[in-house]
């Protein structure tokens, strides 16, 4: 499963972070692989919002799309 | 520990001692720098970048601010100021977001790990508070190693106390495990900050020391989050689960059934604030009657005793085209408004925190023109002065996605000026004008956008940010923003459009401005079959987009005419500084390109609306 395939409201664990930039700016807002977050809101076709805490995050649609996530419900 | 020397790059003596301010963005750095330099503020540029860094006294101390960053390295320019001015600093003040301990500390840590003594302020304890967080602020301090002072800027609680802890600022406890590998380079490089970020692999400090690359930056990170989310683990206890208003007003700006409206509305102010009152309102006092009707005739009379003024030299300074009259009053009288006006908007949008969220409602639509949701910003400030947006697009994040927007912002975003004249020339002709005219620059945004997505080589980078939470902006911070940002844009533009006059009065003098008309003259009556004067308004819209849009006013055209004129010349090349900036930003054979592109776009685009017109009639 990828970032892209989660609904609202979902918690989740990613589980893999393509691209080392990627990984270093992921790493300081928070969310490394590994992480358990959830999907605070999705906007239609554009980004995920991946929430930790209170810190949200914008990610854009292509890279959720090669973000993996396993779902814990 | 003065390990790397800034005081050639900044204006402080060599040897002084240095507190540096450091922090994410937007998390109130400034109240504090404020509170400890006074009114006392140089600020100056940092070589090599486009940024200001601002500097003052705190006894013997010199205080130097630094841009908001996330971490230390070298992703973009304010992470490369950031980096020179923490790497030579002799104690941090590092403030930190209470809401946003996660994210926030990781810079934190990171600055312990450089072995710089480090003092946290604790800032926004009255929101962490509203948030439902218990922060149990003696326990964080013990873990970091530092001393940690709770603070609210705002209210200026806590800011006494931070001043006078300075001195007892200290060496925290290191995230580091590659200790060997650290100290080795150490020997190398002399001092602890610059090794740290040599180990992270920071190509432009491993090539200062000449030394192989190394890259350890994934370990290091993942060792430094596990650390800074075990400190979180630790002091941070939530007591209520903090749904309130502003979560949701943040949730539903970014959802497109509220966030559309929401952002037509944001847009609406927009015009209203800066296109109706800044560019109608302001302008009409600052250009017409300051620079137009008090400021050049006196400048003309003084000149005009020294130089004759129909000569070369007096047609430079002081002719139609003259450095001290048209460069003085369109860069002043009309453009320095008009910035500061988009500059305030900008400005609140930023430290509100709704801008990250328009990115991220918009990213959708710019992705399919080859963009990310951050060049919204740019796209925006288009409206307003597109000499100016050419310069924001190095916040890009690839080349691909600069030469897309700078292309577009050319072609088919009008600028304030020429938007005024255009709204005087189409609103007489009714809504189905209007309509066709906002149809066919849109259309050829679109189109152009989704062709040099599919073209253009290289891959544009994904929307990663941060949505930080909403904050009322304050007065003082925004107003501090707007006026660094207008100077700044003055200072670079400014000359730009000196250059311009020349460029056009040497022009003009040599007669290759009538030249370029006759050249012209047969596509203008040709293909977009209008009157063959029309290829003057063409011409001076070179000189200044409104200019070009003004000389249609006086042609007797027909609505249809009307309409093929000024959509021909809204794609038409920008301005001659817009032109002059595009080569600084790119490179005299991209922004040859794009000139030529924009011509050839904007007349078979005009043909092509002279022909569809009259099927529509």
């Amino acid at each position: 499963m990828t970032l892209a395939d989660v609904k609202r409201g979902d918690k989740f664990q990613i589980t893999y972070i393509p691209d080392e930039k990627t990984r270093a700016f992921a790493l300081r807002f928070g969310i490394s692989e590994g992480a358990t977050v959830s999907c605070a809101e999705k906007v239609p076709g554009g980004p995920v919002i991946v929430k930790r805490n209170l810190q949200e995050i914008a990610v854009g649609r292509n890279l959720a799309n090669k973000i993996k996530i396993k779902n814990i419900g | 520990m003065d390990c790397c020397n800034i005081s050639h790059k900044i204006d402080i003596p060599e040897n002084s001692k240095k507190v540096v301010l450091a922090g994410n963005p937007n998390v109130g750095k400034s109240i504090f720098f404020n509170s400890f330099t006074g009114i006392y503020v140089d600020v100056s540029n940092y070589p090599g970048t486009t940024l200001d860094i601002s500097t003052g006294k705190f006894g013997d101390y010199y205080v130097i601010d630094t841009p908001g960053v996330y971490g230390v390295s070298s992703f973009n320019d304010e992470e490369i100021v950031a980096r020179d001015v923490i790497a030579s600093a002799d104690i941090v003040v590092n403030i930190v977001d209470a809401v946003h301990l996660e994210r926030d500390l990781f810079l934190t840590q990171q600055i312990i790990d450089m072995g710089i003594p480090v003092i946290v302020a604790l800032n926004m304890m009255d929101d962490a508070k509203k948030n439902g967080l218990d922060i149990n602020v003696s326990k964080l301090s013990k873990e970091l190693g530092v001393p940690v002072i709770p603070t609210v800027a705002p209210k200026g609680e806590g800011l006494e106390e931070v001043k006078k802890s300075i001195n007892k600022a200290k060496i925290g406890n290191s995230s580091l495990t590659l200790t060997e590998e650290l100290e080795d380079i150490k020997k190398k490089a002399g001092n602890q900050p610059e090794a740290l970020l040599i180990l992270e692999g920071d190509p432009h400090v491993t090539e200062k020391y000449g030394l192989k690359p190394i890259n350890h930056r994934e370990k290091i990170y993942k060792d430094r989050r596990e650390r800074v989310n075990k400190i979180v683990d630790n002091v941070v206890k939530e007591t209520t689960e903090g749904t309130n208003f502003k979560t949701t007003l943040g949730r539903m700006m970014v959802n497109p059934i509220t966030g559309i409206p929401m952002l037509l509305l944001a847009l609406y102010g927009l015009y209203e604030f800066v296109g109706v009152f800044v560019a109608q309102t302001v302008v009409g006092i600052t250009e017409e009657t300051i620079f137009l009707e008090m400021y050049e005739p006196f400048i003309r009379r003084v000149v005009g005793n020294v130089v004759e003024p129909s000569s070369l030299f007096g047609q430079l300074l002081i002719g139609e085209f003259g450095l001290l009259t048209m460069a003085i009053t369109y860069t002043f009288g009309l453009l320095l408004p008009l910035v500061i006006g988009f500059y305030l908007f900008l400005s609140i949008l930023e430290d509100s925190g709704y801008m990250p969220r328009i990115a991220a409602l918009v990213d959708r639509v710019l992705t399919s023109l080859g963009l990310n949701g951050r060049a919204i910003i740019p796209m925006l400030l288009g409206f307003g002065c597109v000499t100016m947006a050419t310069i924001t697009t190095r916040l890009l994040g690839s080349k691909r996605e600069k030469i897309i927007a700078v292309f577009l912002l050319g072609l088919a975003i009008p600028c304030s000026a020429q938007l005024g004249v255009i709204a005087g020339l189409i609103a007489p002709l009714g809504a189905k004008f209007f309509i066709i005219y906002v149809a066919a620059i849109f259309i050829i945004y679109v189109l152009v956008g989704t062709l040099l997505n599919k073209v253009m080589p290289g891959e544009t980078t994904d929307l990663l940010i941060d949505l930080p939470p909403l904050r009322l902006p304050r007065v003082s911070n925004v107003l501090r923003k707007t006026y660094i940002k207008s100077k700044s844009f003055i200072k670079e533009a400014g000359p730009i459009f000196a250059i311009g006059a020349i460029v056009i009065t040497l022009m003009q003098e040599f007669g290759m401005l009538t030249a370029i008309q006759n050249a012209v003259a047969p596509i203008t009556v040709g293909w977009l079959e209008l009157p063959k004067e029309a290829a003057t308004a063409f011409i001076m819209g070179i000189v200044r987009r409104d200019f070009g849009a003004a000389g249609l006013t006086d042609l007797a055209m027909t609505p249809a005419q009307t309409v093929v004129s000024l959509v021909t010349i809204t794609l038409f090349v920008p301005c001659i500084a817009a032109m002059m900036i595009m080569i600084k930003e790119r490179s005299w054979k991209e922004a040859l390109a794009i000139w030529f592109g924009s011509w050839i776009i904007a007349f078979v685009a005009g043909g092509v609306v002279a022909k569809i017109l009259p099927l529509l009639a």
